[in-house]
């Protein structure tokens, strides 16, 4: 790489911060699970999953749900038992 | 051994009341012969279900929490699947589950109970205090930390 394209680069990072004035901020998204201190995730409480299943009755991914990787692990597993016993559909077309 | 179950099952819509009444009962006399306990029965009634299992669109919901052996909830999970009436059953070991909560339960009260007397507040929490949080802010540690470094 040359120092022209070098300098040229950052000329335009900065023409950029210059535009944007704000960055896109993101609120860090927090367990829900943590927060409401919810230590039993139950099969039975399809109140609680149905957040977490949503339009095709897909699980939410953690990175859009915000949720932290244990209580990920037991919704996933709440979910699955919900979804036997047709209290939650496997899949909605 | 002695273990802790849930056990869940749907009893297809055409079963009366009496055929729901009448599977618990040979529920209870499978599990007593092995020599179990049921604890609790909760009939949740008649639902509808989230997807159709074979031609059945909903379904009567009873959950049975057992005590007893692995040896038990075989025969019991045996004895439903061939009963034409159970459209589906879910047998779930809960003792550990239910440990782990009421440890975590514990825990957090415990850690509670430890900041707010940090604090100099009483254990527990009053009525109509704060709006969230009994897991208190940094307040208390704040002067402390100046303390040190004066």
């Amino acid at each position: 790489m040359s120092p022209g394209r070098k300098t040229s680069s950052r000329g335009r990072d900065r023409k950029k911060d210059g535009g944007q004035r704000r960055p896109m901020f993101r609120r860090r998204k927090l367990c829900k699970f943590c927060v409401d201190k919810i230590d039993d995730i139950n099969y039975k409480d399809v109140k609680l999953l149905l957040p977490f299943v949503p339009e095709r009755a897909k699980i939410l991914p953690r990175r859009i749900s915000g949720t932290c990787a244990k209580h990920q692990r037991k919704l996933r597993v709440a979910i699955m038992r919900a979804r036997q016993l047709a209290l939650i559909p496997y899949t909605v077309d | 051994m002695n273990r802790k179950y849930e056990l869940v099952y749907i009893v297809s819509p055409e079963g009366n009341e009496d055929q729901v009444t009448d599977l618990h009962a040979q529920i209870e006399t499978i599990v007593q012969s092995l020599d179990g306990k049921i604890d609790k029965t909760e009939n949740l009634g008649r639902r509808k279900l989230a997807y159709e299992i074979g031609p059945h669109k909903e379904g009567t919901y009873v959950i049975e929490t057992i005590f007893g052996s692995g040896e038990l909830l075989k025969e019991l999970e045996r004895r439903l699947k061939v009963n034409d009436l159970v459209i589906r059953y879910l047998a779930v070991r809960i003792d550990k589950e239910e440990l782990v909560i009421g440890r975590a339960r514990e825990n957090r009260l415990a850690t509670s109970r430890r900041r707010r007397t940090a604090r100099g507040l009483p254990p527990d929490r009053q009525p109509g205090e704060g709006q969230h949080g009994e897991n208190g802010e940094n307040p208390p540690v704040k002067p402390a930390e100046t303390e040190e470094r004066s």
